[in-house]
């Protein structure tokens, strides 16, 4: 538990790793928005094109990205079998009591795969495996701080994210060493109901609370002694600088949305 | 500026506050003592003597409940003392505290060192040269991009000491810093705050029960039961063992080896604070027997 990665960080210092994290951001939204535009075969051709090339630019090993593909293998198989099944359409292709495919079930099934492939590849090689957390984090106050202006707490919350992100290994660590202590003490973690066991996990929640609590108490003492006073005057050692390799992005993902729209007008019979 | 004094106390008490705003027993009842620019003070005294509220009371985290307290030219018990002065007397006195896990903020090690000029607006250029040369000082140079969780006890405790060091302090506040820590990062942190002294000359305050600790420190206070309980050099303090043992502390062992071979008739004159004092003391006495 001690090894968990934070993030999947990948750093293989290509073009999409140096891009601005706002950008990246940004990106990933409108790369979202690319595949609920897609409506046809050609569409949907394009942005799974779209996404082996954005793996490719980002020079992470392919291997790596379809780990992470893999832990929602689930979800893929289980819209295919629903979209297979449930579609109605107008060609039947199989019959046989209660069950039948048609055509355009077929079709629909294979373009929901897609999109959902397209979904998990532009999220995470824009933004998990190619930008740190902390960089994310200040990405997200950056953007939203426009809303400052309308007393949300938008520094406060970025500061939280970043606590959180720096003391999760810390209360991992912690976690085993309770439960090691109870288990010295006979505890039972693995053998008995669920309720039992659901139950058996109480006496490593208490004071794990109780820890964090007081944790919690000596960082905030520790973080006013260090002049810590909220966000007003505050200054920042990284300063987010926007760049043309950013712009050329964008520009390449503008084309694309636009690629998309038109490719949507082609007629044919494999279509949304 | 030799002589300058830094930290004036002036009949300080603190009494903590139960939950229903009843005070409890005050801990410290009327401390009054001067510190001077560039001394390098311990203070010692067993749990619940005080030494720690004391160091509280110093940048107001905590605010007596009467007597008079000045740091660094601000008077801070002073009416007139604002939020600016108390960014300022925060700044100039920097603290390290037990728990090197609850002081450490960001998830990598440079990001926390510049946790502290970022909070009083250095501007972005300057932080980074800051923190460059406080991890360099502290000897973490390597380790700024690491996560700090995978960093030794006394790793950390280093990294929180560069965050205080890239916020350029008069002074520096150890408050039991090496007490979870194990023998080397203990002498990782000391040798740190003595090269610190060294090139720097600033003031530390080292609160301890280390004996080991507090004899390399000019001046040894001993607080007990929210007074002070004594005052000098770790040779007039550590002369006085039995009174020390009253109060529930002990001497260095080296002390206590050559005054036990006092007690047993062994003839041995000088004083031993450090183990090459002892061994000095030892030695010469051997020769001439």
């Amino acid at each position: 538990m001690k090894n968990i990665a934070l993030g999947q960080y990948y750093p293989t210092g290509s073009v999409i790793h140096r891009a601005d994290p706002r950008m990246k951001l940004i990106l990933a939204v409108l790369f979202i928005v690319c595949t609920f535009l897609c409506k046809n075969i050609y569409s949907f051709g394009a942005i799974l094109l779209a996404s082996v090339l954005l793996v490719l630019v980002s020079r992470i090993p392919l291997k790596t990205v379809l780990r992470s593909i893999r832990a929602l293998l689930f979800i893929m198989i289980f819209t295919l079998v629903i979209n297979v099944f449930m579609t109605k359409g107008e060609v039947l292709l199989f019959e046989w009591k209660f069950i039948h495919i048609y055509r355009e079930g077929i079709v629909n099934a294979c373009f929901m795969l897609v999109r959902i492939f397209a979904l998990i590849i532009g999220t995470s090689i824009l933004l998990t495996y190619t930008t740190t957390p902390i960089a994310l984090t200040d990405a997200i106050e950056s953007l939203l701080s426009p809303l400052k202006k309308i007393k949300l707490p938008i520094h406060e919350f970025a500061m939280m994210m970043t606590i959180a992100l720096r003391f999760i290994p810390t209360l991992m660590e912690e976690t085993e060493k309770i439960m090691a202590a109870q288990k010295a003490r006979g505890a039972d973690f693995t053998n008995g109901s669920l309720i039992k066991r659901a139950k058996a996990l109480i006496p490593i929640l208490i004071p794990l609370f109780v820890s964090a609590f007081r944790r919690a108490d000596e960082l905030s003492v520790a973080m006013e002694c260090r002049c810590y006073h909220g966000g007003e005057g505050r200054t920042s050692m990284r300063v987010l600088k926007y760049r043309a390799s950013d712009f050329l992005l964008f520009l390449a993902f503008a084309a694309l949305c636009a690629g998309l729209i038109a490719l949507n007008l082609l007629k044919t019979p494999f279509a949304l | 500026m030799e002589n300058e004094v830094f930290i004036k106390a002036e009949n300080l008490s603190y009494a903590y506050e139960e939950d229903d705003g009843t005070p409890q027993k005050a801990v410290l009842r009327g401390v009054s003592l001067e510190i001077k620019k560039g001394e390098y003070v311990a203070i010692l005294g067993h749990n619940g003597s005080g030494k720690s509220t004391f160091a509280k009371l110093l940048n107001m985290i905590l605010v007596p409940d009467s007597g008079r307290l000045w740091v660094a030219g601000h008077e801070l018990t002073s009416e007139t003392f604002d939020e600016k002065e108390l960014l300022e007397v925060r700044r100039k006195i920097g603290m390290v505290f037990q728990n090197p896990d609850n002081q450490l903020v960001a998830t990598v090690v440079e990001e926390d060192v510049a946790f502290g000029p970022e909070n009083i607006g250095v501007p972005s250029k300057e932080i980074r040269e800051r923190v460059d040369k406080a991890l360099e000082t502290v000897g973490m140079t390597e380790y700024a991009r690491h996560s700090p969780d995978r960093l030794s006890g006394g790793q950390k405790q280093r990294v929180a000491i560069a965050g205080i060091i890239a916020m350029m302090p008069e002074c520096m506040v150890l408050d039991e810093a090496t007490a979870m820590l194990d023998p080397v990062g203990r002498r990782e942190v000391m040798d740190t705050v003595d090269r610190l002294r060294a090139e720097k000359g600033i003031t530390v305050l080292n609160i301890t029960h280390h004996m080991n600790e507090a004899v390399r420190a000019d001046r040894v206070i001993v607080i007990n039961d929210g007074k002070i309980y004594m005052d000098g050099t770790p040779d007039q303090v550590f002369a006085r063992a039995k009174e020390l043992e009253a109060v529930g502390l002990e001497v260095p062992q080296c002390t206590a080896l050559i005054d036990a071979l006092r007690e047993k008739g062994v003839r041995i004159e000088g004083k031993s604070t450090t183990p090459e004092a002892c061994a000095d003391l030892l030695t010469r006495f051997l020769k001439k027997s």
